[in-house]
């Protein structure tokens, strides 16, 4: 008898017990597939046809996901080489280009974190326009304006990171804007009224653009929030706001579909 | 070889002649979405895009700034968004016409059909993000991360932008301080876009494409969407050099270039060029046309409205949502108005009181 590589893979009781069920096309075993598999079953086993079209969806929900955990993947690798200080910072940045062999790492975590603000765009454009906000799924709609600012969020907290020019000027910039909350920051309308007497409680060294900072400018009390930020505080929210984004995309009678 | 064209659009771009024309082919836009998603306009229109684009590669500048390496992602969205606001109008308007001759939109007929996930569905996700991943690795590849010198808080660069996804907030600090256009108006869209399913709530029209029946809500949205916040960033992003001073898309960004800054306050425009009496020294005297100005900007429209134009959306909503709404709409139409005013009258604030940081 000839022998049948792929035979003996699938036979074998390792390959069986990752695997429960074969490529059947019995619709009980595709059921299966999906039930079976931990990551298929964020999926329904069965969907609208009109639904589970590219031209309906954009497929940019699943894109923006999928785009996340790219970032995830590449943003842990990228943290085995870089030091949240300014000592090292930029160095840290400039060795990865030069010393690490086909070093592209950076290049997808950077140009990838574009791609997710694009796509996050993307698909709260398509619900827009499919009218797929409306009741029952106002919440949801609620959730993924949250996470639209949180990607937001996510990328500029990176983009101080690499230390350079760029990143602290247009962070700069960025957090300038904080001086003028009203009545939080120190530049902002109603923070003058804000005192005990003659002591105002409400200076740069107390406002709201000094609790981003870590300081009164952009230094290494900056980098080392902003690294926290980036890597931890955001990231941990943002999966606990997906989760409950998808779940509820199920709980709220599936993608949505005409009456 | 384009030199007289590429002088003819410097000569021509200014903030207000590209807000105004964006703004007048978004209108054409939503007027007349049929004729204007149809095969040889799109196609015309593709052509004039891609003819400009090509045109102002040839051009140094231009593609110096259109090819910095983070600038790269707006041309793409550009193009990105762009395709899909002409799809899904398209979708639209074939479902429109469905629903106009009785028969069911192109989602209703498969809405009762369901395809099982595996493999269906698997199969569309599985292709896309190949797709995207041999797309990103293509452009990692092509395209290195900048990394400018060291940082170095005594040396800014000029000029010095933010991220470009909120260079549509800097741009609007041309026309407003920073508590309105760094805090209030973000602030204001988040609340504003939470806000939508809250006001739109009926579920018919929705799970499918449509225009016709929802056509005052995607008007606003998308008006919002590109003109008061793609077309800023593209503003901020290509158009605005040292000093934060427009330059056409041609044009060498200067750092010597001199605008001269004539702009005036309400307050002098009334006191001091209207009535001639020099401006009153208590800022609650001084300001009060500005605050005037504001009051009647808040309180007529909402009033008048509800008896006339917005009657049955008054009716339908109910006093508070309508109030939401109204000053919701009132808020982003103040933008452009803002920035109206400053071009046609030089206008810089109708309420200034730097007493305390409160400018308008």
């Amino acid at each position: 008898m000839k022998f049948n590589l792929s035979k003996f893979i699938t036979d074998s009781q390792i390959y069986k017990s990752m695997f429960r069920h074969g490529y059947s096309t019995s619709d009980r075993d595709r059921a299966l597939s999906v039930m079976t598999n931990v990551f298929f079953h964020l999926h329904p086993v069965k969907v609208r046809k009109s639904g589970a079209r590219f031209g309906f969806t954009w497929c940019a929900g699943g894109l923006s996901f999928f785009v996340f955990l790219t970032l995830v993947v590449s943003g842990i690798l990228l943290m085995f080489y870089y030091r949240p200080t300014v000592e090292y910072a930029y160095n840290d940045i400039l060795a990865l280009r030069e010393h690490v062999p086909f070093g592209i790492m950076r290049e997808l975590h950077r140009w990838g974190a574009h791609a997710m603000i694009i796509t996050v765009w993307l698909h709260m454009f398509r619900v827009f326009m499919t009218g797929s906000y409306k009741p029952p799924r106002e919440f949801n709609w609620v959730i993924g304006v949250i996470l639209l600012v949180l990607t937001m969020l996510l990328s500029f907290t990176g983009y101080l990171l690499p230390w350079d020019q760029l990143a602290m000027w247009a962070i700069t910039v960025g957090s300038n804007m904080a001086r003028a909350t009203p009545f939080l920051g120190h530049e902002g309308p109603g923070a003058a009224l804000l005192s005990i007497g003659d002591i105002q409680l409400i200076h740069s060294g107390s406002d709201v653009r000094f609790a981003l900072l870590g300081g009164r400018f952009v230094g290494a009390g900056a980098l080392l929030r902003f690294y926290i930020l980036h890597c931890v505080a955001i990231p941990t929210v943002v999966v606990v706001l997906m989760s409950v984004h998808f779940w509820r995309i199920r709980k709220d009678g599936g993608i949505s579909g005409p009456l | 070889m384009f030199d007289s064209f590429e002088h003819l659009i410097d000569a021509v771009s200014s903030p207000v002649t590209i807000f105004t024309f964006a703004t007048a082919v978004f209108i054409l836009f939503v007027t007349f979405p049929r004729q204007l998603t149809s095969k040889w306009v799109s196609l015309g229109t593709l052509f004039l895009v891609l003819a400009f684009f090509g045109i102002g590669l040839t051009d140094e500048h231009f593609r110096k700034i259109v090819s910095t390496p983070d600038n790269v992602p707006i041309v793409g969205l550009m193009f990105i968004f762009g395709y899909f606001t002409w799809f899904a109008m398209k979708k639209a308007v074939e479902n429109d016409r469905r629903i106009e001759k009785g028969e069911p939109t192109v989602e209703q007929l498969e809405t009762n059909d369901k395809v099982l996930v595996f493999p269906y569905l698997i199969f569309i996700e599985f292709v896309i993000a190949l797709a995207y991943g041999a797309m990103l690795v293509i452009w990692s590849l092509w395209l290195k991360a900048p990394l400018e010198e060291p940082a170095n808080p005594t040396v800014s660069p000029n000029p010095s932008k933010a991220p470009w996804y909120f260079l549509g907030l800097q741009e609007m600090l041309v026309y407003f301080d920073p508590w309105i256009a760094g805090v209030l108006l973000p602030t204001f869209i988040i609340i504003g876009l939470c806000a939508i399913p809250y006001i739109d709530r009926d579920p018919a029209n929705s799970g499918f494409y449509c225009y016709k029946a929802r056509r005052a809500v995607i008007i606003a949205y998308l008006f919002g969407f590109w003109i008061l916040w793609i077309l800023l960033i593209i503003m901020g992003t290509f158009l605005r050099g040292p000093n934060w001073n427009f330059f056409g898309p041609f044009e060498v960004w200067n750092v010597h270039k001199v605008v001269p800054l004539v702009n005036v306050n309400l307050s002098e425009i009334v006191f001091i060029k209207w009535l001639g009496v020099g401006l009153p020294k208590q800022w609650f005297i001084r300001e009060w046309p500005g605050f005037a100005v504001l009051f009647l900007y808040f309180a007529i429209p909402p009033a008048v409205l509800a008896r006339t134009a917005l009657k049955d959306v008054y009716k339908k909503l109910e006093p508070t949502r309508y109030l939401v709404l109204v000053i919701l709409l009132l808020v982003m139409i103040a933008l452009p108005i803002k920035m109206y005013l400053r071009w046609a009258f030089n206008l810089k604030y109708l309420v200034a009181i730097p007493e305390f940081f409160f400018n308008i």
